[in-house]
């Protein structure tokens, strides 16, 4: 049984592709076949972040077009067993993508993997509709600010309109929230929203909150992802993700302030 | 030579047998031309595909008129619909006299009723009911819209949603989005809601927007009616 994932939100800059190298990798690490395909046709990054631009050749475009096969154009990770990378054509724009072709690539990576995770562009457009289309399941990465949670409210209507799920009056897709760059400090002081109030205004089920961690941003310059930065909060909250996501339960972190230390206690320091 | 003998020794043509039969019975109430070729029209265009030469008895043992009626005039009028009166049941003796005039030959009442035959079906009666109920939540973007009845919603409406119906709206949630109820042009509607978050909310077109709701009742399990062309809000106790 394999399953397909699209990591969406609507906005950009939230951190989907961040969050689609982390999961896959965790899903990865945890044994199961994982390939990662970038949707995000002309502005290619998943590769960046997964430290493997150097290595391409063919990509997904390629693959839709005929002009390579599936094996030519997947790149194994170097780090991680049983990961794979599909990366976009940095040449092309999302037009390239069709329907029948993204099927056909989907059907055939089917055969392989555990877990295809589709990494969505932002925005509404055609590559967006074709990352969720054949989803089973979607990750919407959120941050705590209204017009990212507004967003993600218009993703979610067009998941349950305008997917193949949708269409064929299948189950509905599995959605979970994803909450990214979160930072209880400023929850507290009413500067940013809660994960309470993005979860009453979603209303759907809580994956993870990921804190707001500068590990996210050097990770990515490095090209590793962060779940492999185990000492970070936001390695370890990726983590957890993963765990749920295959259905332990965990429970939330990173949502309570961090409690002060000794000595800030005894000496009152900030 | 015996023509009697020779007819008998030949294969009957026919056979008398007693069958039940589920027919449609017209209930006529009163009858005015005009006002029944209205109903029957409008009857007609709900449900087309029922009206396709379809047999009716004409029963008049409701019908307010006991005076003379003009069967061979309603008679045309059904026929040109799709419907086609068989026979009367019940009436006055004036009544039976033009239904046999009109070729409508005329069934007792009791006979009519078989004691345990399944009452047959009224379907001008059982009119589907327009109401739409949705269970998902009504995201950002998204638009629903009751034509000609009442939307029940038993989730949230989200904000940048659009809700709208021709008749009540009820919100089993908070109601975030937009909400607009008798939008053509019933002022009676109703806009009913747990949780007044609306971006706006509007009743035939009288409205009150976010600026103005955030004073009173927000937050608050409320409805919004209309007084003349003064859209009220009040909440409830």
């Amino acid at each position: 049984m394999s399953e397909i994932i699209v990591i969406t939100s609507g906005k950009g800059g939230v951190g989907k592709t961040t969050t689609s190298a982390a999961l896959g990798t965790g899903l990865a690490q945890k044994g199961h076949k994982t390939v990662i395909i970038d949707f995000d046709v002309g502005l290619r990054n998943l590769d960046l972040i997964m430290g493997c631009e150097r290595r391409v050749v063919y990509d997904f475009v390629n693959v839709i077009n005929g002009e390579a096969n599936l094996n030519q154009a997947l790149i194994k990770d170097k780090r991680t067993d049983n990961l794979f990378i599909l990366p976009a054509s940095q040449t092309r724009d999302k037009d390239a993508l069709t329907q029948e072709g993204v099927q056909r690539v989907l059907e055939e990576l089917k055969k392989d993997f555990e877990y295809i995770i589709c990494d969505s562009p932002a925005g509404i457009e055609k590559g967006a509709f074709m990352a969720m289309y054949f989803a089973d399941r979607a990750i919407i990465v959120t941050n705590p600010e209204v017009s990212s949670v507004r967003d993600s409210d218009r993703i979610l209507g067009l998941l349950q309109s305008k997917t193949f799920r949708a269409e064929s009056g299948l189950p509905p897709i599995e959605e979970h929230l994803l909450l990214t760059r979160y930072n209880p400090e400023r929850v507290d002081l009413g500067e940013m929203l809660s994960v309470e109030d993005v979860e009453d205004i979603l209303a759907i089920k809580l994956l993870g909150v990921i804190p707001e961690s500068e590990s996210v941003l050097k990770a990515s310059n490095q090209g590793a992802p962060v779940i492999l930065d185990t000492i970070s909060s936001a390695g370890q909250a990726y983590d957890d993700a993963v765990r749920r996501l295959l259905g332990e339960e965990v429970e939330q972190r990173f949502i309570e302030k961090a409690k002060q230390g000794i000595f800030k206690r005894m000496f009152g320091g900030r | 030579m015996n023509t009697t003998n020779t007819e008998a020794t030949l294969e009957p043509s026919f056979k008398l047998k007693g069958s039940r039969v589920t027919i449609t019975i017209l209930e006529l109430y009163e009858y005015d031309y005009a006002t029944f070729n209205d109903q029957l029209a409008e009857t007609v265009r709900s449900a087309p595909d029922f009206f396709q030469q379809t047999p009716v008895i004409l029963s008049l043992e409701r019908c307010k008129d006991t005076g003379f009626i003009d069967f061979i005039e309603l008679g045309e009028l059904c026929r040109e619909y799709g419907l086609v009166p068989v026979a009367i049941r019940g009436g006055s003796e004036d009544q039976l006299l033009s239904a046999n005039v009109a070729g409508l030959p005329h069934l007792p009442i009791n006979a009519a009723k078989p004691p345990e035959a399944p009452e047959p079906k009224k379907e001008p009666e059982t009119v589907a009911a327009k109401n739409l109920v949705v269970t998902t939540p009504v995201r950002s973007g998204q638009q629903v819209y009751a034509k000609g009845g009442d939307l029940i919603i038993i989730a949230p409406v989200s904000a940048g949603a659009e809700v709208l119906a021709d008749g009540n709206i009820h919100v089993y949630g908070p109601l975030r989005g937009r909400a607009l109820a008798g939008v053509s042009g019933d002022k009676s509607a109703r806009i009913f809601c747990q949780s007044l978050e609306a971006e706006l909310i509007s009743i035939a077109g009288s409205y009150k927007v976010n600026e103005d709701l955030q004073k009173d009742h927000w937050k608050k399990s409320t409805q919004a009616s209309l007084t003349g062309d003064q859209l009220i809000v009040s909440a409830f106790k």
